[in-house]
């Protein structure tokens, strides 16, 4: 259960070697969290993930899921579910492409969109009934200030953000009064494995600093956070900016 | 019977989870209820004053005892009362007075059902004395796991974990009483003013044992010399000789009349309490006691519910909600408690509701909180930055005392520390295990503190 905090005893994260869903729960451990399931597909980086929760003290188990195949997320996260309540879903999966690559290759673009979009679609959905059954828990969901506003460096990305961002605001409006709470966090440029080598954006963050920023929101039961929160402000002020302008703008 | 999805939050409005409220009105139905309740189970509920999760289920049944609210019999000459669980002291006094009874031990409201009081093991300002709740307790009906009533007698195993057992051995239906004998309606109070905790400690340990009732108001705003500072109040109930002669009062002595003002708004937003405001109202609070006033004749609800008089007053921490923290740590172990007490100074929480209080002697409820030595209890707005941290640290403290802190008020608590606090806990989940296999009594504290 949650405590009086919103913080979790047990975490559910889907993506399991995202580095912003590791640091988030490497900070739920320091807390309260003692049981975390990481999904994704096997890997000696999920292994590795598996050994750094461990030696942080938590009881981490693994469970095999495809966010390109959601036939199977039902019978993956049914799995998980049936072996107690998960406090706390997040759902961290997600892929950047290759935008100058992905617009010659449209089967790359498609799975960029499969991936952040689709596969979230079905994952959120699966994961909303188990929680709606339990009567309790927040479902994370990790969208993108990309998804905000499309860009020309990285509409691909930015237009799978956006979807997944629009699918979790509205799962979160039909969840109200069933006691599941959805929480949309929107990072700015997070520096990781992901965006390595790419040239670093305004306002950039780390991991930590969103996981920081998941705390926090859990706490007041926040349904949107960006990280870090000026960006609001910028963006509110962006979506704004006439199109003939924001095509010229550096950003 | 009436049964409705509802959010359900304690007393504090922290960490809302979603059940079926289900209200049976008469035994058959609790019956049912409990025969019925699904995958999730089921956990009774009074009047919600318990601070934290003590009283939800998440996802399942939620059983609201306020619809078994029948006075079944009164011994007016042996003052013992019959009474379903649902039925609330305030109910109770309304009844008893006039009778010239009073309920054995009241907490800081009066609207707590019977059966709750039981379920937590309530104490009020004259446990140094009186014990807690369960001590006044003769015999209670229980509705167990399998659907059958158990009639429950002290000085057994199913009493023991019923007492402070939180709900989870099952559904209490009725409880025979003990009642206390007054000539009076109104309270006969003491004041005085301790100038910091030593001064506090002295005072309530040569004092005591003068008063029926006693607790100390303790301002943990307070820093440097005056950390600690308190008001004292300590009193009993008034004889009839007490009140001015020709007096209403004293026509009437036994009459019960509480007033209510308006409930606080629903949507107050957060951050009304914060040290300023709270430290301004403590300084004031311990200036306008007197340094020393005696034989004061107050209502009951002025000496022991002064806040039922604003229904919803929680509402005043706004959406945040608030956390309540108390704990016990034994005699001998004064240092402790001062270290913590200036922790929490140092830490400048907002509390204006910090009580300070001297219990006796133990009652056998396994998970029964009060224990012989002091116990202080605070009340923080739950969006405090840090404080999450910072209460695991005085838990800490308190454990290493060998204290313990109070689950009725606990949402935070870590785990691990339980069965440290409550050395009978095994003794807990083992009758649990025999009694209820299928967990059909179970709670989101319970969940949370695997109870």
């Amino acid at each position: 259960m949650k405590d009086a905090f919103g913080l979790p005893q047990s975490l559910l994260v889907l993506g399991g070697t995202s580095e912003i869903a590791l640091a988030t729960a490497r900070r739920l451990i320091a807390r309260r969290t003692r049981t975390v399931w990481l999904a994704g597909r096997p890997s000696p980086a999920l292994d590795e993930a598996v050994q750094d929760l461990r030696a942080h003290g938590a009881d981490v188990r693994t469970v095999a899921f495809d966010a390109l195949d959601p036939e199977t997320h039902e019978e993956a996260l049914g799995k998980v579910f049936a072996e107690g309540d998960i406090d706390l879903v997040l759902l961290a999966f997600g892929i950047l492409g290759d935008q100058a690559h992905d617009e010659r290759d449209p089967s790359a673009a498609v799975r960029v969109a499969r991936t952040n979009y689709i596969g979230a679609v079905s994952a959120g959905l699966v994961a909303a009934r188990a929680l709606q059954t339990q009567g309790h828990g927040s479902l994370v969901v990790l969208s993108s200030v990309a998804g905000e506003r499309a860009r020309r460096a990285n509409f691909i990305y930015g237009s799978s953000k956006a979807g997944l961002d629009a699918f979790a605001q509205g799962l979160g409006d039909a969840l109200q009064g069933t006691g599941v709470h959805v929480m949309v966090v929107r990072p700015g440029f997070v520096r990781t494995r992901m965006t390595a080598g790419l040239p670093e954006a305004p306002l950039a963050t780390t991991p930590e600093a969103v996981a920081t920023a998941i705390e926090l929101g859990l706490r007041r039961r926040s349904e949107t956070v960006w990280v870090p929160g000026v960006l609001r402000v910028v963006m509110s002020a962006l979506r704004h900016v006439p199109r003939g302008v924001f095509r010229r703008l550096p950003v | 019977m009436p049964a409705e999805t509802a959010s359900v939050t304690g007393w504090g409005r922290t960490a809302p989870s979603v059940a079926r409220l289900i209200r049976p009105r008469t035994y058959e139905e609790a019956v049912a209820a409990v025969r019925t309740c699904g995958a999730r189970g089921g956990i009774p509920r009074g009047l919600g004053r318990a601070y934290g999760d003590a009283a939800q289920n998440a996802g399942g049944a939620v059983f609201d005892m306020t619809g078994l609210d029948r006075v079944h019999a009164i011994d007016a000459d042996g003052g013992t009362v019959l009474c379903g669980a649902g039925v609330s002291l305030h109910r109770l006094m309304e009844v008893l007075l006039p009778l010239g009874w009073f309920v054995p031990v009241t907490p800081g409201t009066r609207y707590v059902t019977v059966g709750g009081a039981i379920g937590a093991d309530i104490h009020g300002k004259n446990h140094h004395g009186s014990g807690s709740f369960s001590r006044h307790v003769l015999a209670m009906e229980l509705l167990t796991a399998d659907g059958t009533v158990h009639s429950v007698r002290p000085g057994t195993d199913l009493f023991d974990a019923t007492a402070g057992g939180m709900g989870l051995t099952g559904v209490i239906l009725t409880a025979t009483l003990q009642l206390q004998p007054v000539q009076t309606s109104l309270m006969s109070v003491d004041t005085e003013r301790a100038t910091d905790l030593d001064d506090l400690m002295a005072r309530l340990t040569t004092g005591d044992d003068h008063y029926r009732y006693s607790v100390a108001w303790i301002d943990l705003l307070a820093r440097g010399a005056a950390t600690g500072r308190a008001v004292l109040t300590r009193g009993d109930h008034a004889p009839v000789d007490a009140l001015p002669a020709g007096s209403r009062a004293r026509r009437d002595p036994l009459a019960f009349r509480p007033g209510r003002l308006p409930a606080a708004p629903r949507h107050l937003p957060g951050g009304l309490l914060t040290r300023r405001s709270v430290g301004a109202f403590n300084e004031l609070w311990y200036r306008r006691a007197p340094r020393l006033r005696r034989g004061e004749l107050q209502t009951i609800t002025a000496f022991f519910h002064p806040l039922d008089g604003v229904p919803h007053w929680n509402r005043i921490y706004g959406r945040g909600g608030f956390v309540q923290y108390q704990f016990v740590v034994g005699y001998g172990q004064e240092d402790a408690l001062r270290r913590i007490v200036d922790r929490i100074a140092a830490r400048r929480c907002p509390s204006f509701l910090a009580v300070l209080k001297r219990f006796g002697d133990a009652d056998p409820g396994w998970l029964s909180f009060p224990r012989p030595g002091w116990t202080l209890a605070m009340d923080v707005p739950a969006a405090l930055p840090g404080l999450g941290p910072f209460l695991d640290e005085l838990d800490e403290q308190v454990a290493a005392a060998g204290g313990r802190v109070y689950l009725a008020k606990d949402s935070r608590l870590r785990p691990e520390l339980l069965a440290g606090m409550y050395p009978r806990l095994e003794d807990f989940r083992a009758l649990r295990a025999e009694l209820d296999p299928r967990g059909v009594f179970v709670s989101d504290l319970a969940r949370r503190l695997s109870l």
